[in-house]
């Protein structure tokens, strides 16, 4: 029952968001006053959680290895799964950061009778993962024709790409279909699996309904309840709040503010969450460091200093105790003294 | 902070992507679209807030019914017949591509495939 929790809360917030637009002079504070906290609080937390992590020590050189690491000539390295330099460590970086490369590595184990074990690989995370990222990329990237004017070829291209089927119109969006079926997906491989379900908590399922619910609402706004969702109106008003002279014109439909009021929860859940993998990722210290542990020594910050002890210094130190045991000295001993 | 120097480049990169639109607009782009309105006309097929949000679902449709299913019987709206066609119809009272449809169009960064077949009157 743990989705079931998060599920209200999604259902909640879109009913607040429904029921308070109806309430004149509720749309100011639903499209002008809650997005900017939202932006505040998003990148204002991004650059928290990440000054937090900066500041966290890295005690140990703890990259995960995955294959032949730096060793002698004859042997082969194997260079992305167990980098030794920084230059493989970016190529590392990159193809996980782009390809998802250690999903790729996800297994499945079964038990058999007999009892017989069995490893199989296991796609389908890193399948509907990839595709879902990257049709919310694309997406993120489209709505920027509401924010900029006029507005960027780079930015009309990725709409031309992904309008390209021509089907319907307004034009049907490849990523609209891709990113709903990725979501629903992810979420049947939380119900579904048995494992997996296990493990699932609250915050692992809210991201999924909420995010759900911004994709469900929009595709609702752009093929469906068309009624005062007025492109024109609602463009204004992202340009407005981009150059910070916010102007409501006309009435926009609430479904829009829903929408809005959706984006807006995830902007602000987004820093203090499982999300910041976006930022989190850059500094993995599993990830990020090279496996080079025997040609540089890696050292611990927190590491008290330790200070050079010479034996004359230690003999100043213990003489007296030294002298009186009878230990021999090399300097202010009683033979010295006996002898002048 | 542990490497200061890279973690701050990053977080700068990041604060000025998600920033860009603050940067981007200028007083220019806060002007709205203007149309330019028919003049022989004061109705059209459908109430304006409606042709507004849904004109492309209803020109889809007539599309398809003209140009897939054949049946080009004309539309009957408050006694009037009006023929399902862009250039028969629409345009005999939004005469201007360029003072109407692309307006809105431009600002919006939509790009209708009408025009694919259709031919855009000359201005």
């Amino acid at each position: 029952m743990k989705y079931a929790f998060p599920l209200a809360a999604v259902v909640a917030l879109i009913l607040i968001a429904l029921i308070a637009v109806q309430i004149p002079g509720m749309q100011y504070l639903f499209g002008v006053i809650i997005p900017y906290l939202a932006v505040a609080v998003f990148v204002g937390g991004f650059i928290y959680r990440l000054c937090y992590w900066g500041k966290s020590p890295v005690p140990f050189n703890i990259p995960t290895t995955c294959g032949q690491e730096f060793s002698l000539p004859w042997i082969k390295q194997d260079k992305l799964e167990c980098p030794s330099t920084r230059l493989q460590v970016v190529a590392r970086m990159f193809l996980e950061i782009v390809l998802f490369r250690s999903l790729w590595r996800n297994t499945k184990a079964t038990m058999y009778e007999g009892p017989k074990l069995t490893y199989e690989s296991s796609k389908w995370l890193w399948l509907f993962g990839i595709v879902f990222h990257y049709s919310f990329l694309i997406i993120v990237l489209r709505h920027l024709r509401l924010f900029l004017e006029p507005v960027p070829s780079c930015v009309a291209l990725v709409e031309i790409l992904d309008s390209l089927l021509q089907v319907g119109a307004p034009l049907m969006y490849i990523t609209d279909a891709t990113i709903l079926l990725s979501l629903i997906m992810l979420l049947l491989r939380r119900l579904w699996n048995p494992y997996v379900r296990y493990i699932s908590l609250a915050n692992d399922y809210f991201p999924l309904f909420l995010i759900l619910a911004i994709v469900g609402t929009g595709i609702l706004m752009r093929y469906f309840i068309r009624s005062n969702v007025d492109i024109e109106a609602i463009k204004q008003l992202a340009i407005g709040l981009a150059t910070l002279h916010p102007t409501i014109v006309g009435p926009i439909s609430s479904l829009f503010y829903v929408h809005l009021f959706l984006v807006c929860t995830l902007l602000v859940y987004f820093p203090f969450s499982k999300l910041m993998h976006m930022g989190g990722v850059f500094l993995s210290p599993t990830r990020n460091l090279a496996n080079d542990s025997r040609m540089h020594r890696h050292i611990n910050p927190w590491n008290p200093p330790i200070k050079p002890h010479s034996y004359a210094s230690y003999e100043d130190e213990f003489r007296e105790d030294m002298i009186a045991q009878g230990i021999p000295v090399e300097q202010g001993g009683p033979q010295e003294a006996g002898a002048k | 902070m542990y490497d200061r120097v890279k973690i701050s480049t990053g977080l700068l990169v990041v604060v000025l992507l998600v920033l860009i639109p603050f940067f981007y607009n200028n007083d220019a782009s806060k002007a709205a679209p203007e149309l330019t309105m028919p003049t022989n006309a004061k109705a059209c097929v459908l109430p304006r807030a409606e042709m507004r949000a849904k004109h492309m679902q209803l020109l889809n449709t007539w599309r398809d019914e003209v140009v897939r299913k054949g049946d080009s019987r004309p539309v009957l709206v408050d006694g009037k017949e009006y023929p399902k066609s862009l250039q028969l119809n629409c345009m005999e009272c939004h005469t201007s591509k360029v003072n109407f449809c692309d307006k809105c169009h431009n600002y919006s960064s939509v790009r209708p495939y009408c025009w694919d077949c259709h031919l855009a009157p000359v201005e």
